[in-house]
């Protein structure tokens, strides 16, 4: 399968990038790592006519401590994730959750921002960070703006990003984690969840996120509003599936993934180390 | 567009166009057919090959994306006429049958030593996680890559 035709433009700084993302409209899209992006064009499901190339701004790849967080740029590898120490040491559960991103070939390309910035509910760092109360720092033509990860998505692949705004670093606050946990389910190596829950407990934070229940990364509201009332895990993972909107497909049932979503929250939170 | 690679140790120059894949590119343009196009959907691994070191998927990257890469494929592995050690011990461990996910599998093997020199056999599967196989059940492939991680360590020591 071969992408339909398009200019492929190489952009040499951020600014550079925002400048033709202005210049081509909603035509243009931005690539990074290529593994969200690509696949979609093979598959006709996406056409852009013009291709703005950012795998080359080094800049936007770091991962440091910034006092009372840890900031990612944009352009960080899955991999970069996965073999972090300072992550491992301050963001346990992104690090692990890294790790478990399609397989190592795909996590050797593909990037923190391309996927959260692509929007897929079916990918997992966007319960992560969603979990963590992360805040994604975007740069456009009027400058740059912050906005909390819980605002960002608005609808099936679609952001608060607007056309002409490059997603530049990820904020993931430095938490007193006392427990976190990933949970994954899928019935085959490096697919997708058929649903995932992303869960940490720290000193004043609680936060979990769902992976494939909805048409946007949700965060599961009602579990964390349980646990702030000093609920057990199996109270509050009843509370699970308040403002999913899961969907059938191939691989599970809507009522099959709201049963998953139910174990799969108890499971996290006992990991985490809730009774 | 025009293009500057290192590929098996040979820089090449060619004029691509941008949507081109880096697998077709590889295939097509310079006839390096060992890399191999299985699911043309990011999921089985024939088409792994290593970009700058790390093992890719090459029907999931552009031609245009390797631009001032070094790129190794199956064809570069072997020294001449002697095998790499993960080519050999493939063949002394029946790590294949078919042959169709070999170029990958092996490509894919020889990334997950660089990066973890003395894997578990857990270790081993979950770092061939992108690659599958319809033949061996996996199993002799496993043994094939304990093997060659186990002489490599034992030659280093």
């Amino acid at each position: 399968m071969i992408p339909a035709a398009f200019d492929y433009v190489r952009a040499e700084s951020a600014g550079h990038a925002i400048a033709l993302l202005a210049e081509h409209g909603d035509e243009a899209k931005l690539l990074a790592g290529g593994h969200s992006l690509l696949p979609l064009m093979k598959l006709r499901l996406a056409s852009p006519t013009v291709l703005v190339d950012v795998g080359r701004l080094d800049d936007l790849r770091f991962i440091r401590d910034a006092g009372d967080h840890i900031a990612i740029g944009a352009l960080t590898r899955h991999r970069d994730l996965e073999i972090s120490e300072l992550l491992s040491q301050t963001a346990p559960l992104l690090h692990h959750a890294a790790g478990h991103v399609g397989d190592p070939q795909v996590r050797h390309r593909g990037t923190i921002g391309g996927s959260l910035a692509h929007a897929d509910p079916a990918s997992d760092l966007p319960a992560v960070v969603l979990a963590l109360g992360g805040t994604l720092v975007v740069e456009g033509p009027n400058g740059q703006r912050e906005i909390p990860i819980g605002e960002f998505y608005t609808g099936f692949l679609e952001s608060a990003l607007e056309p002409d705004e490059l997603l530049t670093e990820i904020r993931i606050p430095k938490l007193d984690t006392l427990g976190w946990s990933f949970q994954k389910f899928n019935r085959r190596a490096q697919d997708w969840a058929i649903v995932g829950v992303a869960a940490v407990r720290a000193d004043g934070h609680s936060g979990v996120g769902l992976v494939n229940m909805g048409s946007t990364p949700l965060y599961a509201a009602g579990v964390v509003d349980a646990l702030h009332s000093g609920a057990t895990a199996a109270e509050a993972a009843e509370r699970a599936n308040e403002g999913t909107e899961a969907q059938s497909d191939n691989n599970a049932t809507v009522e099959y993934r709201e049963h998953l979503a139910r174990v799969l929250v108890r499971r996290a939170l006992e990991e985490s180390g809730l009774s | 567009m025009k293009i500057t690679m290192t590929v098996n140790g040979v820089e090449r120059t060619d004029e691509v166009e941008p949507r081109t894949l880096l697998a077709h590119h590889l295939r097509e343009a310079l006839g390096l057919t060992g890399t191999n196009i299985g699911c043309d959907t990011s999921s089985c691994g024939a088409c792994t090959i290593h970009v700058d070191g790390q093992s890719v998927k090459s029907c999931t990257m552009l031609a245009v994306q390797a631009d001032g890469s070094d790129v190794l494929t199956i064809e570069g592995l072997a020294d001449g006429d002697t095998l790499h050690p993960m080519q050999r011990c493939f063949q002394q461990n029946h790590g294949l049958q078919c042959g169709y996910c070999t170029p990958g599998m092996v490509m894919a093997a020889v990334s997950l030593l660089e990066e973890n020199p003395n894997p578990t056999e857990r270790e081993v599967r979950l770092g061939l996680e992108g690659n599958l196989c319809r033949c061996t059940g996996y199993h002799n492939i496993v043994q094939s890559v304990l093997a060659c991680a186990a002489e490599s360590s034992g030659a280093a020591s």
